[in-house]
């Protein structure tokens, strides 16, 4: 088991004929994604990395029986992409793409909720089930199937967390990187609660940052709802407030969204905490008791 | 992306919402002949600069003739203005906005922002005008009137009616009112705003609403949609340093301390900054390279760390995804061999082609010291550089 994507996971591009779209298309292809098409207006009927490539995302369901689509398309076009992809039955959406208006997400995301679709993202890295099925821009390799579910809104962060958790054994279940925006497709509640309910995964590592009231949100539904031992992280101690750092969603604004704030929250819902990015697996290892 | 308050106002006309007659100045001559233009006994002149908290600093001044005006707008064109919301250099003072004044008699709270939670632009009101609208929300939450702008549906007349009531509104007022935020809500959509603050709306004497500040912040995302927006970047109200690095595509955030850091990704850079302040050093700044690094914007990127005076050290820290570690080698090797940097270095690679990219600083036969691990090269450039300065 594992969430939201596995080895059936049927997964179109939306771009696919772009740099990003191409490149990417190829190191999942490699990795063993079932890539099944792509989209790329004004070129159906073609083949790209010998995928069949489609004008629109109804067509590309119709012929291939994706459930998943993955977006490379520019910030301009991607609230169209969104959803076109929200209207065309898949189930996921993951949407890498940084630097999208954020009323153009505002106004996607309507399409996405009234659909029942997930969107993951944007400006994210993606999701992978380690072994079984990579969507996004993280590498490939690092990756080891295992039990700790990971969840975070910096994708580099993630990557720590996966080569911290496989250099001590544990691998795992399902990454999911949420993303760097305001407004995020699928939160760390929503996250957790699908980790939660996966029996592969047996611990949850999540990684927040400064901005928003996300983690503190998490926090609550921690309390309530989540049996399984979690460990977490919040990036930008020493971050200013009022400056944009890097993420469109991270910035302490009036006072509020500080890493002190989230780390408080997190540790009054139970969870175990770590000071230290260098210290994330060990956080894992000190909440399970492995 | 921020605007000067008489920008601001510029909008807030355009979209007929009432602001005082005003003109801009750059000149004290200028400042004099804007005052003699203006009807009113006396005018407000009014440092432009982004930052608040300027009446306390100084940069605001009442006056009863144009020779004052001239004489202020003299004192204050030219210098840098310092207020609880700036740096202790404070910032530059290029223009001033000379206008009208109105007999006050009430002062509300206006404005607007995108809310994370709801996922909705949200209209925020208060009686409780003229004061920080956080401090409102922490002291006395129960005074700030909010309504959910429904995306399909957009402000609706109940919700202007039910806040203006809410702020005890009455007669004429409503509809003035109506007008007014009508009017907000479609400039804060159709300009891609962040945030909208009219902070204080007046009521005057004769109970007509004015906005008498005003304070806008742009989505930077949305600005390739808004080239008439774009003409009014200020520039010369950012960090030298932070403008050469947006020019590059680069995240860079100056910051007090004196190991400057060089990272891929933006939570990697804060969590950099982090642990580098956890082993007792100080960050000297934030700087993502972003995802497309480039040999030449690694190296652009190390020269801006090292522009700022304070950096004793680097610490470069690299998590290769999409970014190849052998390609951030080759910049840093380039960077250290154009600039010659004599501040100790520590880099860190991990991730995509790292064993690449060690053994070309390995092999470059400059002085770089290579660390295994985010805990290691922390303490490393510590120990280098010394604790807290």
């Amino acid at each position: 088991m594992s969430v939201l994507v596995n080895k059936n996971t049927k997964v179109l591009c939306q771009g696919i004929t772009g740099s990003q779209g191409t490149f990417h298309s190829e190191q999942a292809i490699e990795y063993g994604t079932k890539m099944v098409g792509g989209v790329t207006p004004g070129k159906g009927g073609t083949k790209h990395l010998n995928l069949p490539v489609f004008n629109t995302m109804k067509d590309a369901v119709a012929e291939t029986g994706a459930n998943a689509s993955v977006i490379y398309v520019p910030a301009a076009f991607c609230k169209d992409s969104i959803t076109e992809a929200a209207e065309s039955g898949v189930e996921l959406i993951v949407c890498i793409t940084e630097g999208i208006p954020t009323l153009d997400m505002l106004e996607a995301s309507i399409a996405v909720e009234q659909n029942g679709v997930r969107l993951i993202g944007p400006n994210c890295p993606g999701i992978i089930t380690p072994g079984e099925c990579k969507i996004g821009i993280m590498p490939g390799p690092m990756h080891n199937a295992g039990k700790v579910g990971i969840v975070s809104r910096s994708g580099t962060l993630t990557y720590e967390c996966v080569k911290q958790t496989s250099d001590l054994g544990y691998g795992q279940s399902t990454c999911i990187g949420i993303g760097g925006d305001p407004i995020p497709g699928t939160s760390f509640k929503d996250a957790l609660a699908l980790f939660q309910e996966d029996p592969q995964t047996e611990a949850i590592l999540m990684v927040g940052e400064i901005g928003g009231t996300a983690e503190e949100e998490a926090a609550e539904f921690i309390k309530s709802n989540v049996t399984k031992p979690v460990s977490a992280y919040i990036a930008g101690v020493t971050a200013p407030p009022g400056k944009r750092m890097g993420h469109a969603g991270a910035i302490i604004a009036g006072g509020k969204g500080t890493a002190d704030d989230k780390f408080k929250a997190l540790e009054a819902a139970g969870v175990t905490t770590t000071r230290s990015p260098a210290e994330l697996g060990l956080a894992v290892k000190s909440a399970t008791g492995w | 992306m921020n605007l000067h308050e008489y920008q601001a106002k510029g909008l807030f006309k355009e979209y007929g919402m009432p602001v005082p007659n005003h003109i801009v100045a750059t000149t004290a001559a200028e400042a004099k002949q804007a005052a003699d233009k203006l009807t009113t006994d006396k005018v407000v002149v009014k440092a432009q600069v982004h930052a608040g908290g300027r009446g306390k600093a100084g940069g605001v001044k009442l006056v009863d003739s144009s020779a004052e005006a001239e004489e202020y707008a003299k004192s204050i064109l030219g210098t840098h203005l310092v207020t609880i919301q700036t740096d202790a250099k404070g910032q530059p003072v290029n223009t001033v906005l000379v206008e009208e004044t109105c007999n006050i008699a009430n002062e509300l709270y206006l404005g607007a922002v995108i809310d994370r939670a709801s996922q909705r632009v949200v209209v925020m009101a208060s009686t409780e005008g003229g004061v920080e609208i956080e401090t409102v929300a922490e002291e006395t939450p129960e005074k700030i009137l909010k309504a959910e702008i429904n995306p399909l549906l957009g402000l609706m007349p109940w919700q202007c009616r039910e806040i203006a009531f809410g702020l005890g509104l009455s007669g004429g007022q409503i509809k003035q009112f109506s007008k007014l935020l009508s009017g907000l809500v479609k400039l804060f959509v159709e300009k891609d705003l962040a945030l909208v603050e009219i902070n204080p709306l007046v009521i005057t004497a004769e109970g007509d609403l004015i906005c008498l500040d005003g304070k806008i912040n742009v989505d930077s995302n949305a600005m390739y949609r808004h080239p008439e927006l774009e003409a009014l970047h200020d520039k010369s109200q950012e960090d030298e340093r932070e403008l050469r690095a947006s020019e590059w595509d680069l995240n860079y955030v100056a910051l007090e301390g004196n190991i400057g850091c060089m990272v891929n990704g933006a939570g990697l850079a804060m969590a950099t900054m982090d642990i580098i302040k956890l082993k007792g050093g100080q960050p000297a700044n934030f700087l993502d390279v972003g995802g497309g690094a480039t040999k030449e914007r690694v190296a652009e990127a190390l020269k801006i760390i090292l522009s700022d005076p304070d950096v004793k050290g680097i610490l470069v820290n690299i998590f290769g995804g999409i970014v190849r570690c052998d390609l951030i080698a080759e910049g840093v090797i380039a960077a250290v061999n154009e600039v010659g940097i004599e501040d100790p270095v520590v880099v860190r690679l991990e991730g995509t082609n790292a064993a690449e990219g060690r053994a070309l600083l390995d092999n470059s036969g400059l002085n770089l010291n290579s660390a295994s691990d985010l805990g290691d090269a922390a303490e490393k450039i510590v120990a280098i550089v010394g604790g807290a300065a």
